[in-house]
């Protein structure tokens, strides 16, 4: 393992961090939303891991299901003028900042009703009146334009924010580390956010990389940086609101690593216990005990913020939205062949 | 009667960019050596004095992060120009331009556009070697999504930046060093949409017809000029877009020459020279040629260093107009 050394400590230890969050102080309103929002990416998910296997969803589908207290977290801190920039794994980022269910069904199925119109799949997400500019599925290959983005708004100079989102992979390539430095160099207002979830497609951070602990690099490049349990929905809205503070009043870049895994496997509704180097069963198990979603739930319930049968009734609603919309996808038309060509250059749109 | 002054390719380029960063303050741009000009010749001279280093910006030795940059300026309402100082290092910057500013309208449903400018200089000669002379236009011109554009005259180094700025998609604009000591008088800066910028006759003639772009275009200009003596009379035509490609004019063209030659500065091997020869010979009565299609090209070999060896490499002239002797026979 070369001369791999942890540096994340507990946080990479799936048997810490198990209790209940702390939501004392937290408002009702806010952990709902968040709570609802956290449901609604992890069942439609499900329901895209089911059309996966159903064969109807026949595109790369790269599931983030374990997850999703981090773009939840994140983007409760979010404008609709911000531009938030994402990669292969991104339904979460997209559905987090208000990006349609039904345009995201759509989207997988291939559907002109998508969210790109069905020319791009599960791997191109857009919602631009959300300031969704863009999810693309090579790694790291946005965050070079979400650093951009962030010069736009540094130009414009009304506090909009770029947000960028990437894995533990995309620090291995070159660009995101350019992308590091010009944004240090030229103070630019933007977030990168990296998922820690200690895997590239395969392969094990031990095996990959010198250190678990990615905003290392930040470090080099003089960035402001918060390190936190990505499991944390409370913890990582936290840490976001202080990093996004200094980018909007003029302060350079944050870097925010939050640490995570992911239940399923790179591609597809496997849980890969046998396609990971390392991977290992019992770690999946002691993660899902690291559930975000129990956790807040139980953090609630604690500071008495959701009621007896509330739980219930709020999953039973998301999940009757997410079937409809689901069945309408489902039944929507393709696009028409013209967009074909009609969509390469932007005179005949 | 007052005679007008003249102004370099070079210099027109930098009129370019004076007109459109003071009509328009979306603009700016990005590359190495924009505060120390010399990276680029005339080319953009004094910009930074006389617009802010915020919108002339020198970057880090960062093709790929800056090119994304430009590109995500661009799906934010701003209209960057990033520089290349030289096309070979432009080679770093490939997944930006290819897979991500090339695609964006196609694949998120022609719902955002990136007006991205990415200028690149060819820089040959000079026993630079094979890392500082390539011309890669064609790489560029078979990747759906990208506009390509190479001014060949004093009035497209100028206009086409122009057009290329102002269009909405992603633009690969190339200049050559060698064209830039050519003058020219320069008339009123013309906004023209970029999708209307066709191929344009640069001489009439009815014996043969010569394409070209850019510098090319002037290898094709000279081999007409010199061969007025030989009493062949050629046509020449500048492409000046080659992605997408038109050659109608061409077609044309060579329906009343009977013959045609493409010359171009790259290489051979799935090159421009040889898609224009074929997209013609698609079109027109193959029966009605009088000699065979001809291109001239680089050999397909990297540029070398040791001067003889450049010389062999680099076209000449005379070897041109040998070719073209042999083709009219």
């Amino acid at each position: 393992m070369g001369k791999f050394k942890s540096d994340l400590g507990d946080l990479v230890n799936p048997s810490c961090f198990q209790e209940p969050l702390d939501a004392s102080g937290c408002s009702k309103e806010v952990l709902i939303s968040q709570l609802k929002m956290m449901l609604t990416i992890r069942m439609v998910e499900e329901v895209v891991a089911e059309l996966v296997i159903g064969g109807e969803a026949k595109c790369p589908c790269h599931l983030g299901i374990g997850q999703e207290a981090i773009p939840v977290g994140v983007s409760k801190l979010l404008k609709n003028t911000d531009h938030v920039f994402g990669g292969h794994r991104s339904h979460a980022h997209y559905l987090s900042v208000g990006g349609d269910v039904y345009g995201l069904f759509s989207e997988i199925l291939g559907k002109v009703t998508g969210c790109s119109k069905g020319m791009g799949g599960s791997m191109h997400l857009f919602a631009g009146d959300k300031g969704f500019k863009g999810a693309l599925p090579i790694v790291g290959g946005t965050t070079p334009i979400a650093m951009g983005a962030g010069l736009a708004a540094k130009m414009d100079g009304n506090g909009d924010v770029a947000v960028s989102y990437f894995g533990d992979g995309a620090v291995e390539g070159g660009v995101v580390q350019e992308s590091l430095n010009l944004a240090s160099v030229l103070d630019l207002p933007v977030l990168f956010v990296c998922e820690n979830n200690l895997y590239s497609s395969h392969l094990d951070i031990q095996l990959r990389q010198s250190s678990d602990k990615v905003s290392r690099f930040a470090e080099a490049h003089r960035m402001e940086n918060r390190v936190v349990d990505g499991n944390d929905v409370i913890a990582v809205s936290k840490a976001t609101e202080e990093l996004l503070q200094l980018a909007r009043a003029g302060k350079g870049p944050g870097f925010l690593e939050a640490i995570t895994y992911r239940w399923r496997g790179h591609v597809g509704p496997d849980e890969n216990i046998d396609v990971g180097v390392r991977r290992k069963n019992e770690d999946l198990l002691a993660w899902k005990k690291r559930d975000p979603i129990q956790r807040l739930v139980e953090g609630m319930e604690n500071e008495k913020l959701i009621g007896n049968g509330e739980l219930e009734k709020i999953k039973k609603d998301i999940r009757a939205s997410i079937i409809k919309a689901k069945d309408e996808a489902l039944e929507a038309p393709y696009p028409e062949k013209s967009a074909l060509l009609d969509l390469v250059y932007s005179d005949k749109k | 009667m007052t005679i007008e002054k003249k102004v370099s390719y070079g210099e027109a380029i930098c009129s370019g960019f004076q007109y459109l960063l003071g009509k328009y303050p979306n603009v700016f741009t990005i590359g190495q050596g924009l505060w120390a000009p010399w990276y680029v010749g005339n080319s953009m001279k004094d910009l930074d004095k006389d617009f802010g280093i915020e919108r002339v910006i020198d970057s880090p030795v960062s093709e790929a992060a800056c090119t994304g940059a430009a590109i995500g300026a661009s799906l934010c309402g701003y209209r960057p120009v990033i520089i290349h100082p030289r096309m070979d290092f432009m080679l770093l910057t490939i997944d930006q331009v290819v897979n991500q500013a090339a695609k964006w309208s196609h694949m998120l449903g022609g719902q955002a556009h990136p007006a991205v400018t990415i200028r690149s200089i060819i820089n040959r000669g000079g026993e630079q070697g094979a890392q500082h002379s390539q011309a890669l236009h064609a790489w560029f011109a078979h990747v759906p999504g990208l506009r390509v554009v190479l001014p060949a005259t004093v009035k497209d180094a100028r206009d086409l930046l122009i057009s290329s700025v102002l269009s909405d998609d992603p633009v690969l604009y190339i200049d050559d060093r060698w064209l830039y000591e050519l003058e020219d008088v320069l008339p009123p800066v013309e906004e023209i949409d970029l999708v209307k910028i066709k191929p344009q006759v640069m001489k009439e003639g009815k014996d043969i017809t010569l394409v070209g772009t850019s510098f090319s275009a002037h290898m094709c200009l000279q081999a007409a000029s010199n061969l007025n003596e030989n009493g062949i009379d050629c046509e020449v035509i500048d492409l000046r877009v080659i992605n997408p490609l038109d050659v109608s004019a061409v077609v044309e063209s060579v329906k009343k020459t009977g013959r045609l030659c493409a010359i171009d500065g790259g290489w051979r091997t799935c090159g421009l020279a040889g898609e224009v020869i074929v997209r013609v010979m698609e079109e027109i009565d193959l029966g009605t040629l009088k000699s065979k299609a001809k291109r001239i090209t680089l050999p397909d070999a990297p540029a070398p260093s040791s001067k003889p060896l450049e010389e062999a490499y680099y076209p000449s002239i005379n070897e041109v107009c040998a070719s073209i002797i042999e083709q009219v026979g």
